[in-house]
């Protein structure tokens, strides 16, 4: 998917060996870049020139695509596929119960997701908000369990709090390798995943274990430690939250002159050295932002469905959140939308296993193929020599 | 002048079919863009064995005029002519066929692939069976007989930009390139490898191959074309005999009125405080080599300061010593005031491509009020700003929301020439201020350097173009191998003297040393003429 992020890697504007090492390789690793220039000859020489193009419609394509290509593997399971992407949408959009459950679980993947846009956009590679997003679920659990008689106002607030620290402490690990010792972030950030997730099952292990339960998980947080709920619905105060940070993170972006300063670093690390702004502390802000907004989602989580800390309590929401972010064209708009399709993807198939026994693992198949189509077809449509 | 020249050009495609001598006739080529017309009723023509000279600004349809010969553009109307027979090229592969080779501004090598690699990169699969031994002996032959060096088992990142270049040459000719087409060659040369290159254009040439020169150096093009085509806003001006007129006169006909690039008057500042004290700075630069060895320079208020030398001899560093991109390993750096700081790299010093020209023009106070109240960034504010510039600066953009990266070179050197002037700077550094840039742009930056001279300003400018710092500067100090090795008065410099402190000779007799006809490559005449002249 990265591959794919960096579509202009033909013109970048800053010479790859003016940078140091590790950026280099991560780069390299990101656009192929060897590779890149030999296929855009091939490719001008292959296209024909219409005066027709098809090239705003590329994304769409790529989505046609993408539907296309899971159809097959609905088809193999013996189902109409146009029958099967109707119970699809149902499943996901057909009815208050099918909403609700779609946004309840779009909550936390648009909350990690907007803050990987902020990440992102600085060409910050966080992989790992699965990790940060597990602190951040520990560090508020943590306030729950240990503190169960704080008075339910102080209690919340103080729970997302701790969950922002949370991640942005974990994040901070993965930054001070990276920019202290020069460890590739992508590699620092991706292992502390491992380490975050298994620390969670550790601590409801051993450490927090419930004395009196049967599982190997801790007590339930107190009831000031929960979610609240909106109107008496399934709904909870965490979803106001993340529409909330839809509208920060795009003020932050296109109207503060820390985001103007954060996308100046990642559109090019080198003028933005040398007008001035400090690459390290940009890169650090933008991990740190990214860290912060997983853990945050980690402690609302755990919070409201899980309401309890215990291994399991990610649907690989960091991972999808990074899908969301590309899939959203890094804009927290889009974010908010790709979201919301992927959340439904997942409640569909559902649906879609239930009343049509077609495995859920088309929904995980299909959410891959959107994005690889999304982003191969507005990486077409960026280009200029088409 | 330029009725003169008129009438003694005659594109001989114009009249008729063209004659068989023709390498390659173009002839009313016309090729449409939304909204532009890059090339309208286009005559050009080049002579089996000449070099010739494909001169313009920026925007003037060089560049689209030789994407169509090279196949990568179709003419919406025109037809080329080849050796006499008419073609049409639908797209590269058809042009390469024919025998036209283009070498690109920017090359297209595989770095880890060796000189012969690259050479039959993207050739028929036959070629990979024949011995590496053999196919490296025929390559060597091969550059031997057009003069130019190069080892086939070399990997091209060994190779320095001038032997890139070369391999780029060797390419077109592998493929048995009867028409070479080079799109500003020099742009990434230094002055010694820049005339290493014209002496092969010229072997080229005597062999029989037609080489396309495109370039808007003068100097470079009176030099070494025979003749000169000159394009101006899509159209051809004329064609010219290079030996028929001078610098003058050939960038009157490419800016399309009389430019001015001789020394302009100034006056002398009364008093004479320093505004920039460089003492005794060492810097590193790559592989931890000493790059600036004890540096002393001092810039005073209403004075260019010029440093001259061959490009790599530290000028970089000493930039970015300044700025405070390089720290200093010893001395220290002063100056009061603002500093504004001219990149010698736009594009990876000065100017984002992703965004607009808006945002690029500030860069560096888009955090300061107006443009920004309460930690939020005011747009209507910013688009104002921006549109004032790119009037006063005279920056031609469809609009200020127009990404950076769309501008042409010129254009853009202007945006980062208007956010860094306009910042009312006591000090400024212009590294290669207008390295890439045409006559017209050139001497519109001179200008505004001159009017920020006069209002006070102290002015360090790096520049390896020789006649820019004869032009421009008070002061001329030559950097060589890290040291300055020479400073004098701009009034009376000696060509000769700054020629051979340029390349490390101190001993003035020493005249017939090869550097002294580098010089002379690099300052046309009319600037020698002056120099002697105010001195």
């Amino acid at each position: 998917m990265l591959l794919c992020q960096t579509p202009h890697s033909t013109n970048l504007p800053i010479p790859l060996n003016r940078l140091p090492n590790y950026y280099r390789i991560t780069i390299e690793l990101l656009s192929f870049r060897t590779v890149v220039p030999h296929c855009r000859s091939v490719m001008t020489t292959v296209v024909s020139k219409s005066s027709f193009s098809l090239k705003p419609f590329a994304p769409i394509l790529g989505v046609l695509v993408a539907l296309m290509l899971s159809s097959i593997l609905i088809i193999l399971s013996g189902v109409n596929p146009l029958e099967a992407f109707g119970v699809l949408m149902s499943g996901a959009f057909g009815g208050g119960r099918q909403i609700t459950e779609t946004l309840l679980k779009a909550t936390p993947i648009l909350i990690i997701a907007l803050g990987l846009t902020v990440a992102f956009r600085a060409r910050v590679w966080n992989i790992g908000a699965e990790g940060q997003y597990h602190i951040g679920a520990l560090a508020g659990g943590a306030i729950a369990l240990l503190f169960p008689q704080l008075p339910g106002i102080v209690m919340l607030p103080l729970m997302l709090l701790a969950g922002l620290v949370g991640g942005l402490l974990w994040s901070a690990v993965a930054g001070l390798l990276h920019l202290k010792r020069g460890v590739n972030l992508i590699i620092c950030t991706l292992m502390l995943n491992y380490i975050g997730i298994l620390l969670v099952q550790y601590v409801s292990r051993a450490p927090l274990r419930d004395p009196n339960g049967f599982l190997p998980e801790t007590a339930r947080f107190v009831a000031a430690a929960q979610m609240p709920r909106l109107f008496g619905s399934r709904l909870h105060l965490g979803i106001l939250i993340a529409l909330l940070l839809v509208g920060l993170t795009a003020l932050l972006l296109w109207r503060s002159p820390l985001g103007f300063r954060l996308r100046a670093v990642g559109a090019n690390l080198n003028v933005a050295r040398s007008v001035g702004i400090a690459p390290s502390r940009h890169v650090l802000t933008a991990l740190l932002l990214s860290g912060a907004l997983a853990g945050l989602a980690g402690v609302i989580e755990v919070s409201y469905t899980y309401t309890r800390l215990k291994p399991n309590i990610s649907d690989g929401y960091g991972f999808t959140g990074i899908l969301v972010a590309l899939l959203g064209q890094l804009s927290p708009v889009g974010c908010l939308i790709a979201a919301l399709l992927f959340s439904g993807l997942v409640v569909g198939a559902q649906a879609l296993n239930v009343s049509l026994q077609v495995p859920a693992a088309v929904a995980g198949v299909l959410q891959a193929l959107l994005v690889l189509g999304v982003l191969a077809g507005s990486a077409i449509a960026q280009r200029e020599d088409l | 002048m330029s009725d003169v020249l008129r009438n003694s050009s005659s594109p001989s495609v114009s009249e008729g079919s063209p004659s068989d001598q023709m390498a390659i006739a173009m002839s009313d080529i016309t090729k449409r863009f939304p909204g532009v017309i890059a090339n309208q009723s286009v005559n050009f023509a080049v002579q089996t064995g000449e070099v010739h000279g494909l001169l313009g600004e920026n925007g003037a349809g060089k560049t689209t005029l030789m994407n169509i010969l090279c196949g990568l553009y179709v003419p919406d109307e025109g037809k080329i002519w080849l050796r006499g027979d008419p073609v049409t090229f639908q797209r590269p592969a058809d042009a390469i066929a024919a025998g036209i080779g283009m070498v690109h501004q920017h090359f297209q090598l595989v770095d880890r692939f060796s000189v012969a690699e690259n050479l039959i990169l993207g050739q028929s699969s036959a070629l990979l069976q024949e011995s590496p031994r053999k196919l490296h002996r025929r390559i060597r032959e091969l550059a031997q007989r057009y003069g130019i060096d190069l080892d086939p088992a070399t990997p091209v990142w060994q190779l320095s930009v001038g032997q890139q270049q070369r391999v780029e040459i060797l390419k077109a000719l592998y493929r048995d390139a009867k028409v070479l087409i080079l799109d500003e060659p020099t742009a990434v040369l230094t002055p010694p490898e820049a005339e290493r290159l014209m002496e092969i254009l010229r072997q080229l040439a005597a062999q029989g191959t037609a080489v396309i020169f495109i370039s808007h150096k003068l100097n470079e093009v009176k030099s070494v074309c025979d003749r000169i085509t000159v394009l101006r806003d899509g159209q051809t001006i004329t064609t010219v005999e290079s030996t028929d007129c001078d610098t003058d006169q050939l960038a009157a006909l490419m800016v399309g009125r009389e430019v001015n690039l001789s020394r302009p008057s100034r006056r002398s500042m009364a008093i004479a405080t320093p505004q920039l004290q460089l003492h005794q700075v060492s810097a590193l630069g790559h592989h931890q080599k000493i790059a600036l060895d004890t540096i002393d320079l001092t810039v005073h208020q209403g004075e260019i300061v010029g440093i001259a030398g061959v490009d790599g001899n530290g000028q970089r560093e000493l930039e970015e010593v300044i700025v405070g991109l390089r720290s200093a390993e010893s001395g220290t750096v002063n100056y009061q005031g603002v500093l504004a700081h001219i990149p010698s790299d736009r594009y990876s010093m000065g100017l984002i491509s992703a965004f607009s020209v808006a945002e690029n023009l500030l860069l560096r106070d888009i955090a300061r009020p107006p443009f920004s109240r309460r930690g939020l960034l005011h747009p209507a504010v910013i688009l104002n700003h921006a549109k004032e510039l790119v009037q006063r600066y005279l920056i031609r953009t469809p609009s200020a929301k127009t990404l950076g990266g769309k501008l042409s070179g010129g254009n853009a050197q202007k945006v980062i020439v208007a956010r860094e002037l306009s910042r009312q700077p006591q000090v400024i550094l212009a590294a290669q201020p207008t390295r890439g840039l045409d006559v017209g742009a050139m001497e519109y930056v001179h200008a505004q350097l001159m009017a920020q001279r006069d209002a006070g300003a102290a002015i360090l400018l790096i520049s390896t173009e020789l006649d820019e710092i004869l032009r421009l500067c008070d002061r001329i100090a030559v950097l060589y191998e890290g040291r300055i090795v020479g400073e004098m008065a701009a009034d009376n410099a000696d060509i000769n003297q700054l020629g051979r402190l340029m390349a490390g000779q101190r001993q003035p007799d020493d005249s017939d040393f090869e550097f002294s006809k580098r010089a002379n490559v690099a300052v046309p005449d009319s600037t020698l003429n002056e120099s002697a002249h105010s001195a």
